[in-house]
């Protein structure tokens, strides 16, 4: 009996302080409109935390950004507020930040950061009516059957087309290799639409390595057998922070060949720590560059710098721009916002439909969307060179 | 000439193992419990050292001494904290709080340093790759030293466990706890003196990992201490040849699974070697053979 | 005649069989836990006091719980430290998700469907836990724990280059490694690393009760039967068993498939609650999580383990509020239970303020305290 009681005494316990802090935290759930009335809730959905944490906190620093810049600029206006919850990278958790959002009273959804939780939010911001604009989740299936759902960033089949197009285009002689991620949907979805269209064109790719996920993973079997199949440009659909450990690992081991990255190789000189050197002449597809020396990014990465103390990488960018398109957007569709989620989606839809356009950082031209919710602008190619960003 | 360079690679991953198995397998030996949280010191060995040579302008063999210095007493700190309350009270209860440990180091470091990966400055900077066979064969200076001071540790360790007497009143603890209480041996000061060469040796096993393969990230120990633990367990927990052998062959079958079956698959690989040699030696490979008693 | 030895030199086996009062007492708490959180959890979300995340949480409390009571089999009832747990719940939940996809043309009703996939998922993962099981069933403490964790991995690392596909005829396609030639046009189901997407969603809060209800039905009789004594009492002391003609292998084995088939059928559910399912969820943090539930709610006991379930599943999102802070206080709260669940001294000093408090008025009671005590 002795032991029950302890046990019932510390459970008890347990529950009075999850509950308390459940209650304490869905206290404002319906509170929608603290501070003003002319307040419009935005939600933020990514990895805060975990190993995929520094995409999760880019993002939120962008929009931060944004919606301070928004907020500042016209006090009368519409004000925005923006709640970001944390996912970890995780489908479940990412719904559960979803429902999260739904009860302290969002009105548009922009996020998810990643892919394979965006796409399950996507499905239940799909029966719940929300509108969704995610930054950066590329996956196909993220926008596929869902009218609500919208990307600011290149599909992933897309960039692995467009790279395949450019190096055979311009690197008739090369022999192409590739490194890709086999455990991450980004990386095998850029390196699947990149394989077909190189064969299409009558290319072969001379060799084809797969890691998985672990990012200090030692690289040196996949490098010897790039090396050995003689093979002097590879396509490394990844994100930095492998490419930085494998661009390290070739030149220890003497291996110097050209690398061509997509939008995740971008942040990699701003890696604290990095020579720069080793990415040398590297070329990679991205829509932004913290480098250009157009006068919206520079501003863009003053502002961000002062506000954070580090370089923005693209992520940052694409939640901005996230940010001041859905503002955009739903300026014209004549809402006020006391307007419902529900209102919101339906009429935030006929605007991205209704060929809506916006410049912004991550697009040379005007971006516009396809009804599928696909982004249509222009690519970007940037040199590596003298450890900067040249535009091609 | 391959073969060479995919072995050489093999030992330096290898031996970067088996300084993080010793670990493991010295503290396992003496209280019987999976330290799953040793993974993040070696993170945080990593961290601190980056901070000194980046931030303090430290020389990088300084910072590797300083960071070493930080995780003995960080290891002394959590067994004294976490894991001295849960003495006796079964193996699971020890595990289930390693790993909130575990959480808490990846937490803190995420707070303190950021989401953002850092690049580590190698303690090997400007020394040359050394190439042999007109080229063909290449050596990265750090993996000739990863090698090296792998058995230079294990010389060192085997020497201190069974020369000194510091080292005797450890074995004598992990051989039987009472006894060796009874003999008046201080378990409680061995046990922290265990931790605290275990954490000591898994600074330089960062310092080494993140030298050869340089992101640094707050969950960068944790897949390393997933391997080295299986490497403990394949040259049989709580011995330390067995660590250095079972980190070593770990080692080359994942380098030659990638090189020579599929970079795909060598994860499964290894692990499913790990399932055979258990099958063949229930207690890994230089594990001792525990009769039971009735 | 075995049994009879059995129970003689059992202590636990020997008081569980003597009182068979003890066995309904945890029986009906068990349940009793169960049906009230069930009614609980529903009268809230029908008056309104329980919002859209805890809701949303419902199908995944129950997945959790279900877990939680398969490997407390496992490690409280067999006593053998499992870290792969969510390997059957990976095994479980992407066959559930090719089942349901496969029979969505024949079958029109949802219930129906889920239903066979519970069960083809339970098959697969008792087959899994079977081949598995029989080679390592040998082994000792740690070193089965390793090769249980190995196995997890290894099932995720296979889930990646996975590929299973349906063509126009309904046919079911599969591949490995991305040689999903001929695919292209048809329609895919699970493909490697990105995992299965579209899922039709079947789970529902009732339906995983019930299978919460299920699983608790399928270990509290197994627990009380005959096969249940002597899986207890190979746990307490094997030789003992060997001696008595116990097969070990046998009733370990049996333990161990019954737990990784229910843990088959709990990802199963998992599977049919979100829209996409990835093989990166069922790492090795999943094992460990199922296993703290299991630790923290006192190993074996069963009703104990899935409230800790319960409650650590809601944990993290109750926590929102402390923003960064949210997986450090996490951590904290995890240390501290644990050792306040487990630190003799903390304990004495609970049980202490317990005894002060509380009404005395069995002397029975007392008597068994200090049987225990001693």
């Amino acid at each position: 009996m002795k032991k029950n009681w302890t046990k019932f005494l510390v459970v008890a316990l347990s529950v009075m302080m999850v509950f308390a802090m459940t209650a304490c935290g869905g206290g404002s759930s319906d509170g929608g409109s603290e501070g003003g009335d002319n307040v419009l809730h935005l939600g933020g959905i990514g990895p805060l935390t975990g190993p995929a944490a520094l995409y999760g906190v880019a993002v939120n620093n962008g929009a931060q950004l944004a919606v301070d810049e928004i907020n500042a600029a016209n006090p009368d206006g519409v004000q925005l507020v923006w709640d970001m919850q944390d996912d970890e990278h995780d489908a479940e958790k990412s719904v559960n930040a979803y429902n999260k959002l739904m009860d302290d009273g969002m009105q548009i959804l922009i996020g998810t950061v990643t892919s394979a939780p965006c796409t399950a939010v996507a499905a239940e911001a799909y029966e719940n009516r929300t509108f969704v604009l995610t930054p950066s989740a590329s996956a196909a299936a993220v926008v596929e059957g869902n009218d609500n759902v919208y990307q600011l960033c290149f599909q992933d089949p897309q960039q692995g087309q467009i790279a395949a197009d450019y190096i055979a285009e311009n690197y008739p002689d090369a022999v192409v290799g590739a490194i890709y991620n086999n455990a991450d949907n980004y990386s095998t979805g850029i390196y699947d639409a990149f394989k077909a269209e190189f064969e299409a064109k009558g290319k072969t790719v001379a060799a084809a390595e797969a890691f998985a996920d672990d990012a200090n993973a030692d690289f040196s079997a996949q490098l010897n057998s790039m090396k050995n199949a003689n093979v002097d440009l590879i396509f490394l659909p990844i994100y930095y922070t492998p490419a930085s450990n494998i661009m390290k690992q070739a030149s220890d081991m003497g291996y110097a060949p050209k690398y061509f990255g997509c939008d995740g190789l971008d942040g990699i000189l701003a890696l604290e720590g990095f020579d720069t050197a080793l990415a040398e002449g590297s070329l990679l597809l991205t829509p932004f560059s913290a480098d250009a020396e157009d006068d919206a990014t520079k501003a863009f990465v003053d502002a961000y710098q002062k506000a954070y103390g580090e370089k923005p990488i693209q992520f940052a960018a694409d939640a901005y721009d996230c940010v001041y398109a859905v503002y955009e957007a739903f300026g014209k569709t004549g809402l006020g916002t006391d307007a419902s989620m529900e209102d919101i989606c339906e009429a935030m839809i006929e605007q991205f439909n209704g060929g809506f356009s916006i410049t912004g950082l991550t697009a040379s031209g005007e971006m516009k969307w396809e009804s599928t919710g696909v982004v249509d602008k222009a690519p970007k190619i940037y040199l590596i060179q003298d450890g900067k960003y040249v535009e091609q | 000439m391959n073969f060479l360079t995919n072995l050489i690679s093999g030992l330096s991953l290898g031996s970067v193992y088996a300084i993080i198995a010793l670990g493991y397998t010295m503290v396992y030996g003496i209280s019987k419990m999976l330290n799953f949280a040793h993974g993040d010191i070696i993170m945080i060995g990593g961290y601190v050292s980056f901070v000194l040579t980046m931030y303090v302008g430290m020389n990088g063999w300084v910072a590797l001494l300083v960071a070493m210095v930080v995780c003995t007493l960080l290891g002394i700190l959590i067994e004294r904290l976490a894991y001295r309350p849960l003495r006796g009270t079964g193996s699971l209860a020890v595990l289930i709080t390693a790993i909130g440990v575990s959480y808490f180091l990846q937490n803190s470091a995420l707070l303190i340093w950021g989401a953002n990966p850092r690049v580590f400055p190698s303690l090997f900077e400007g020394i040359n790759t050394i190439h042999a066979a007109g080229g063909k064969l290449t050596i990265a200076p750090v993996s000739l030293f990863t090698i090296l001071a792998n058995i230079l540790i294990m010389i060192v360790l085997t020497l201190f466990v069974n020369r000194t007497k510091a080292g005797k009143a450890m074995r004598a603890v992990s051989e039987d706890n009472g006894a060796a209480q009874l003999m008046g041996i201080n378990v409680n000061q061995s046990i922290s003196l265990t931790f605290a060469i275990g954490s000591g040796l898994a600074a330089v096993a960062g310092v080494l990992m993140c030298s050869a393969y340089p992101v640094l990230m707050p969950t960068t120990g944790a897949m390393p201490g997933i391997k080295a633990f299986t490497a403990a367990v394949f040259g049989g927990i709580g011995s330390i040849p067995g660590a250095m052998i079972g980190g070593l062959i770990l080692g080359i079958i994942e380098i030659f699974s990638r090189a020579y079956i599929s970079t795909e698959l060598s994860d499964a690989i290894v692990f499913a070697c790990l399932i055979i040699v258990l099958l063949v030696k229930p207690t890994g490979l230089l594990g001792k053979k525990v009769s039971e008693k009735v | 005649m075995a049994d009879r030895l059995l129970k003689s030199i059992s202590s636990r086996g020997l008081k569980n069989a003597v009182k068979g009062s003890e066995y309904r007492k945890e029986a009906l708490i068990s349940y009793g836990v169960l049906v009230v959180g069930y009614i609980l959890l529903q009268l809230g979300a029908a008056v309104g006091f329980i919002g859209h995340n805890l809701q949303g949480q419902f199908v995944p409390i129950c997945v959790y719980v279900s877990l939680a009571i398969s490997l407390n089999l496992v490690v409280g009832i067999s006593g053998e430290l499992s870290l792969g747990h969510a390997g059957f719940m990976a095994v479980g939940a992407f066959t559930g998700v090719v089942v349901t996809r496969v029979l969505e043309q024949s079958i029109e009703f949802g219930p129906a469907r889920l239903m066979i996939a519970l069960l083809v998922a339970a098959f697969a993962a008792a087959i899994a836990g079977f081949i598995i099981g029989i080679p390592i069933l040998g082994l000792r403490g740690d070193y089965l724990a390793i090769v249980t964790l190995a196995f997890g991995e290894i099932v995720r690392n296979f889930m990646n280059v996975l590929f299973f596909g349906l063509d126009e005829k309904g046919h079911l396609l599969f591949a490995f490694n991305h040689t999903i030639d001929g695919i292209e046009n048809n329609q895919r189901i699970i493909t490697g690393a990105i995992g299965a997407t579209g899922v039709t969603k079947l789970a529902t809060f009732t339906g995983a009760a019930i299978l919460t209800a299920f699983t608790l039905f399928v270990v509290l009789n197994l627990k009380n039967s005959k096969q249940g004594r002597a899986i207890m009492a190979i746990r307490d002391n094997r030789i003992a068993g060997e001696s008595i003609g116990l097969d070990v292998k046998k009733y370990k084995l049996m333990a161990f498939v019954v737990s990784a088939s229910l843990a088959g059928m709990a990802g199963c559910m998992f599977g049919q609650n979100y829209s996409t399912l990835a093989p990166v969820k069922f790492n090795f943090n999943t094992s460990v999580l199922i296993l703290v539930f299991v630790v923290l709610g006192g190993i074996g006991n069963i009703w104990g383990g899935m409230i800790a379930a319960a409650l650590l599943t809601v944990l993290p999102e109750a926590l929102r509020q402390f923003a960064d802070y949210r997986m450090l206080t996490y951590a904290i709260v995890l240390i501290l239970v644990m050792i306040g669940t487990y630190n003799p001294a903390f304990r004495a000093r609970i049980t202490a303020f317990v005894e002060k408090i509380k009404p005395k008025k069995k002397d029975k009671g007392k008597e068994k305290t200090g049987k225990e005590a001693a």
